[in-house]
């Protein structure tokens, strides 16, 4: 008997994840999780803001790092979208996305030390990218007969605004609001390298021990994302983006000096710097290449791998909370409270908790990938399966969903996974600053040495790496013809 | 004979997907006519039409299209006024789409209340009926000011007792007109000339004048 290419395809996957995990270190270190559980659970249920200062301004801050930095990378990546054919243009859009939003920090960081635009950079950057990709693919989906029909002889600029651009904006917007979204996530994620936003004061808590004000600022960063219709209003979005460039702290000081010595001095290879032999450089490329890159980038993708079958495991047992063919509108909406929490959570955040909990072993950042990945994707497949028909005389329970939901929702369930496989070994390698091995803690050792010229290298890997994974899992998904049925809104 | 001529086909052949649909067509049409093409559906008329299209573009031409090829998220005002963006500079046009001018809205408001459509100026075209819409890419296309017209149905969603009114109004916009039609009847009391199409062959090519009655049944 021979299975069908979507379920050849994904017994490869779960083999190769079973395979990683024989070989993966997912040891509990902590001598008492248990204990530190407990304390954890005791935070949560007495929040306490006692020791963050400036409260409101920390929190306008956060949203004013996501909004300037969204706001600029949407409008860019418009302008790329554009010109998207241009295989020059599609490469520096891969290149920029590659490279994540906590990397793009770090190297900001030594450029301009803590300013805002280390800030504002670090997520308009990565997020550009992303924008020019998912623009130009809605403006292709949605192109309206009428550009060729209607004013010809008038410029190409009065065409596309009448009818390709207005046939994509609901599409664009809602996309735009999701990545606000992320750009909430990312802009209190960045408090962990010291920008000062809710992450911040999350961080230094977390150190402290101080799991009152953990769960008192988590809380916060839930009512944020929770409220944000409410709050983010088109007829406000001027005043906001006008407030913003004086909630982002102090402009003037645009530490010149360090950024030239940054891109002049410290990223240059080491061996050049110092008039070595070429045969020198290649020694410490070889060195870094066999001592670090590799390593991590193994580590990198047995993360990945386990925590991409165990997103899918997750989001197929959870689909079902969310789905009308399987609970009522009420049971629905307590699924969606518990999704909404899960996959808020920026998987970092989480990766920290069960850090703490089990010590630093891959088991807490797959525990955290899986999570924070299986709940998107579960709400994605639950709305999905709301879409199909059932028969009158359907089965119930277990065989309904064996013999007549998950056969109909599985292939876009392959879709949406392996749109977000490259998302996945993204942070599967940025997890590695919390000290697990995978690229990022090569990267983050390196700059703690001041090797920024050996980080580079490294970060570098990274983007290569994503690169690679984006481009086999649009293979895959070409070869599955899975490719079309992707919802923009929330995939990428 | 020597008349002028705006198109000119000879042995033409017109391919739409892999297939030819016709093969050698010949086919003369000069200023000021008024043709209108029948046939039963799949007979070609669409793929004609938009042949006639592509060999007509560059000097301008209106265009009422089958599916009318509205822009769903805009009102009509936008829709009609898109037919015009050519006579305005981008700034004007992009102004036009995010704050109408005044005077844009009276002109077209104009021409919607001769189709009977002024209430629904400002309205998206999604909320329209098929009727209405057809209208609207009527309008369009009336205001879009060329002399030639091509035009594939562009009365068959409109109530039976507008259709004549709209016809008559879109006929006369424009200097030469090719429309294919459903509508016997109608193409016989609007067109100076008929050709009948039959699966990618011209079987009538007549002045309606001396067109006689048999004649037309062969179509069918």
């Amino acid at each position: 008997m021979r299975f069908p290419a979507s379920i050849q395809i994904s017994l490869v996957f779960v083999l190769l994840a079973l395979a990683c995990l024989v070989i993966a270190d997912i040891e509990v270190f902590t001598l008492n999780p248990w204990q530190e559980l407990a304390r954890m659970a005791e935070g949560i249920l007495s929040p306490s803001l006692s020791g963050v200062d400036n409260l409101l301004y920390t929190l306008a801050q956060t949203i004013a790092f996501a909004l300037s930095g969204v706001a600029l990378s949407c409008c860019a990546g418009f302008v790329l979208a554009l010109i998207y054919q241009n295989a020059f243009v599609r490469v520096f859009s891969a290149m920029i996305r590659s490279v994540h939003e906590l990397f793009w920090a770090l190297i900001f960081l030594q450029m301009f030390g803590i300013h805002p635009l280390t800030g504002v950079l670090a997520i308009a950057l990565p997020f550009t990218g992303i924008f020019a990709k998912v623009f130009a693919e809605i403006l292709e989906e949605n192109r309206h007969p009428a550009m060729d029909l209607v004013g010809s002889g008038s410029s190409f600029l009065s065409r596309f605004s009448y009818t390709h651009f207005m046939q994509a904006l609901p599409h664009l917007r809602s996309y735009t609001s999701y990545r606000f979204e992320c750009g909430l996530r990312s802009s209190t994620v960045l408090g962990f390298l010291g920008i000062p936003t809710l992450g911040y004061y999350l961080h230094g808590a977390f150190l402290q021990g101080d799991y009152s004000q953990v769960a008192a600022v988590l809380l916060l960063f839930y009512a944020l994302v929770a409220t944000l219709r409410y709050w983010m209003r088109p007829v406000l979005l001027p005043l906001y983006l006008l407030a913003t460039p004086f909630l982002l702290g102090d402009w003037a000081s645009l530490p010149v000096n360090s950024f030239w010595r940054f891109i002049t001095v410290d990223i240059v290879p080491a061996p050049l710097r110092n008039n070595a032999s070429f045969a020198d450089f290649m020694a410490w490329l070889q060195t870094l290449l066999f001592e670090q890159a590799l390593p991590g980038l193994f580590n990198t993708l047995v993360l990945g791998q386990i925590a991409l079958v165990g997103t899918a495991l997750l989001a197929l047992l959870w689909f079902p909370l969310v789905s009308e063919k399987f609970l009522s509108s009420v049971g629905r909406k307590l699924g969606h409270v518990f999704l909404v929490i899960v996959r808020s959570t920026p998987e970092y955040i989480l990766a920290f908790v069960f850090l703490l909990l089990w010590g630093p072993s891959l088991l807490p950042a797959i525990v955290a990938l899986a999570l924070h990945n299986g709940a998107l994707i579960a709400h994605l497949v639950g709305a999905a399966s709301n879409q199909i028909t059932l028969r009158i005389d359907h089965a119930r329970h277990i065989n309904l969903y064996s013999y007549e939901v998950l056969p109909q929702v599985f292939r876009q369930f392959l879709a949406f996974l392996f749109y977000r496989w490259e998302i996945i070994i993204r942070e599967s390698a940025i997890l590695g600053l919390l000290g697990i091995h995978t690229l990022g803690f090569f990267v983050i050792a390196a700059m703690e040495e001041l090797r920024f010229d050996r980080a580079l290298v490294l970060i570098a890997c990274t983007a290569l790496l994503n690169i690679a994974i984006d481009s086999l899992s649009r293979r895959i998904r070409v070869s599955l013809n899975i490719n079309r049925s992707i919802n923009h809104k929330r995939a990428e | 004979m020597n008349k002028p001529q705006l198109l000119k086909l000879e042995d033409c052949e017109i391919a739409y997907g892999p297939a030819a649909v016709f093969k050698n067509l010949n086919l003369n049409i000069g200023p000021g006519e008024q043709v209108a093409l029948l046939g039963e559906s799949g007979s070609g008329k669409t793929t004609l039409l938009r042949h006639l299209y592509a060999v007509l573009k560059p000097q301008g031409v209106a265009v009422v299209p089958q599916d009318f090829a509205l822009v769903d998220n805009l009102s009509v005002f936008h829709n009609v006024y898109s037919g015009q963006l050519q006579n305005h500079s981008t700034i004007a046009n992009l102004r036009n789409l995010v704050f109408p001018a005044a005077a844009e809205k009276t002109k077209v408001e104009c021409l919607l209340s001769e189709l009977q459509l002024e209430q629904k100026l400002l309205t998206p075209v999604a909320q329209l009926s098929g009727g209405q819409k057809q209208r609207t890419a009527v309008a369009r296309a009336i205001y879009a000011g060329h002399t030639i017209l091509l035009a594939d149905e562009p009365v068959s969603a409109v109530d039976e007792n507008q259709a004549e009114l709209v016809l008559r109004l879109l006929l006369d916009a424009h200097e030469t007109s090719v429309f294919a039609m459903h509508d016997v009847e109608l193409a016989l009391k609007f067109a100076s000339r008929i050709i009948g199409l039959r699966d990618g062959e011209v079987m009538i090519d007549q002045q309606v004048a001396e067109l006689r009655s048999d004649e037309l049944s062969a179509l069918y």
